[in-house]
């Protein structure tokens, strides 16, 4: 197997709060591997974004990276971001790494135009001349498939429509050729039909460029069309890891198998309930002892309260968080 | 199940656009634009389409929260467009609504009982005792404890916060209920709560539900019927089996092809559910345009899209309005 791009070794961001520490993410170990797609899946609060923000180290305080590395392996020497000075981690991001988030509205500068917003990053990381960036902005722009890319570099982003606004964003991120693009809900506030659009773009970028991408989302049909790999996060750890048809034909892990069938989906009997989850994601200051999922579990026996279960490795390439993954049958 | 419970004929919503000192009226958003469909009797009927196609103005319109502009919209043989004052107070005891956003739909500073209480107190329902019973019943329908009637909503997480909007709805034991949106705000793992629950509510109180949702998945598996909506008009409508086995209106199909699947291999498997991209995005409502509102998106447009807007057919409960629909079947003009 090639060397994967980037490497999140025991990663732990906490946040000091009033009311004690909260462990956003706790020992997270994760590969995004060369030209491919780890999707990282879980709820709200999970820790999800949480992971991205620490990898670029933007993490805002009171959140703090209480241990752990991440270290990107481009083709010279690894670079162990987590140790970096600030000035060395600017080059990096919006360079080697670049993101696109949520809402591409708050991301965009509205008194800026989006092609003079898309030359500043150009001219920052490539050092290039003024008209020289422009001319790649709008290069850029024809790239992501906004249409008389020329004029439309001149309007205001809220001249653009939603799904404009997040190609216009792709565009800046791709503009410095990253290696590695974090994706966090791209699409989330996109309607289908532009999901779709983007989507298709970002897959067709990746075949073109060979960058990889941590796509980060809680809907599980995205993360099965655009995944590689698929990593499940539920209370600041990764619970399940496998490629995602393995993950999809057979989770092993009762949370993952649960979120597969609370959603409604073609061909899903209409006449019985709809599996659930019962209860709800335990409070970050009050998580329970042992496995973090087991009030919740319906699966759950005296040990899984007792002690917490290690990520281990049931497959070749399938790791699972439950001391009787593999030993349940889910029906 | 043959007793119609809603009926709504030709609704027209138009927002006028404003300009200069004068406020001289420029235009209409044309939100809504000639909806004509009917509810059972304890039937659910999906409405569905991309944001800005006027689908929660809809809802919001048949409630009269908003005053339609045209149309004639039947409640149980009354008409709602035309009532007023106590008329039209009695009225809404039948028709209550779940809003998206359980956050900010509740009043921060009134606890769960009070809030649940308001529209019973509102339309002089029971005393003191009655009301407080009454209160204590709904949160046990949607599945809370009595216990949380005095908390105050920041207290509750999403889900929970959601249970006492139905609940707030619920009190009053109305007929028919608009869920405008009522999942999108909550994580997948509690969606699946939510909606058993709306489920249940449905069978043991025999409501109607216009069910309004951008969530293609969620509304065929909770809705009997399923109306497609684009730029303010109705494009398509048909039984929730047929529509997803059988959409036959180009947008119907560029929706269903752009759900997610959390099984990449069925989008092989249903015919016709290769993956269509659709080009560019929703035209703006303040300027549609001629003829069909979709032709200039439309894999299929022909010459007469551009000119004429196209007129429903039914197909044996399947209704569509499309030229090209029509063409194939030999019903074209």
């Amino acid at each position: 197997m090639p060397e994967p791009l980037l490497i999140i070794d025991r990663l732990c961001t906490y946040f000091d709060t009033d009311e004690g520490v909260v462990r956003a993410v706790d020992d997270v170990s994760l590969a995004v591997p060369r030209g491919k797609t780890l999707g990282l899946v879980g709820e709200s609060g999970c820790g999800k974004s949480v992971t991205a923000l620490s990898i670029i180290r933007l993490v805002a305080p009171p959140g703090r990276i209480a241990a752990g590395r991440v270290v990107l392996q481009g083709n010279g020497r690894p670079l162990v971001l987590t140790d970096l000075a600030e000035p060395e981690m600017r080059k990096i991001r919006g360079g080697s790494v670049a993101m696109i988030f949520q809402e591409p509205m708050t991301s965009l500068n509205p008194v800026f135009t989006v092609g003079s917003q898309i030359a500043e990053a150009v001219r920052i990381h490539q050092g290039v001349g003024r008209a020289e960036a422009r001319r790649r902005a709008v290069e850029m722009l024809r790239t992501v498939k906004i249409p008389e890319p020329a004029l439309r570099a001149r309007d205001y982003p809220h001249q653009f429509s939603g799904g404009m606004r997040q190609r216009a964003m792709i565009a800046m991120a791709l503009s410095s050729h990253p290696k590695l693009l974090v994706a966090d809900e791209p699409t989330t506030a996109l309607d289908v039909t532009i999901q779709a659009q983007i989507l298709d773009l970002l897959r067709q970028l990746q075949a073109e460029s060979g960058m990889s991408i941590l796509f980060i989302t809680h809907d599980l049909g995205v993360v099965a069309e655009m995944a590689d790999e698929v990593a499940v996060m539920y209370a600041a750890k990764v619970v399940e890891h496998a490629a995602v048809g393995p993950l999809l034909a057979g989770p092993l892990h009762p949370y993952t198998h649960l979120l597969f069938k609370s959603r409604p989906g073609p061909g899903r009997s209409k006449g019985g309930r709809l599996d659930t989850i019962r209860g709800m994601v335990p409070s970050p200051l009050r998580l329970p002892a042992g496995c973090k999922f087991h009030p919740r579990c319906p699966f759950r026996q005296p040990r899984c309260e007792a002690e917490e279960p290690a990520l281990w490795q049931i497959q070749p390439g399938h790791w699972v968080r439950c001391h009787f993954a593999g030993e349940l049958t889910f029906e | 199940m043959s007793d119609i419970l809603l009926s709504v004929v030709d609704l027209k919503k138009y927002f006028p656009v404003r300009r200069g000192l004068l406020g001289r009226v420029a235009g209409y958003v044309k939100a809504v634009d000639g909806l004509s469909f009917t509810i059972r009797e304890g039937e659910t009927l999906g409405l569905v389409g991309e944001s800005g196609c006027g689908k929660t103005t809809a809802g919001r319109t048949i409630l009269r929260l908003l005053e339609p502009t045209a149309g004639r919209i039947e409640l149980a043989g009354r008409d709602v467009a035309a009532c007023r004052g106590r008329q039209l107070r009695r009225l809404r005891r039948d028709m209550q609504i779940v809003f998206q956003d359980p956050f900010g739909s509740l009043n921060p500073r009134m606890t769960v009982r009070s809030i649940i209480e308001e529209g019973l107190i509102i339309h002089r329902l029971g005393g003191r005792r009655e009301r407080r019973a009454r209160v204590d019943e709904v949160l046990h329908q949607v599945g809370l404890e009595p216990g949380c009637r005095d908390r105050y909503p920041h207290e509750f997480s999403g889900g929970q916060r959601q249970r006492i909007g139905v609940a707030r709805a619920l009190v009053l034991r109305p007929r028919f209920m608009v869920l405008d949106e009522p999942l999108s705000a909550l994580d997948v793992s509690i969606q699946s709560q939510i909606i058993n629950l709306l489920v249940e509510l449905r069978e043991k109180f025999s409501l109607a539900y216009l069910f309004i949702s951008h969530d293609l998945s969620v509304v065929e598996y909770v809705s009997d019927r399923v109306a497609v909506m684009y730029l303010g008009e109705l494009v398509e409508m048909a039984p929730s089996a047929e529509l997803y086995a059988r959409p036959l209106h180009p947008y119907t199909k560029v929706l269903m092809a752009s759900i997610p699947l959390l099984d990449p291999t069925t989008r092989k498997r249903v015919p016709g559910r290769k993956r269509i991209v659709l080009e560019g995005d929703v035209p703006s409502p303040l300027h549609p345009p001629p003829g069909c509102r979709f032709h200039p998106r439309c894999p299929l447009a022909m010459e007469v899209c551009r000119r004429q807007s196209p007129a429903a057919l039914d197909l044996s409960g399947h209704w569509v309005r499309c030229h090209a629909v029509a063409q194939e079947r030999g019903l074209g003009d």
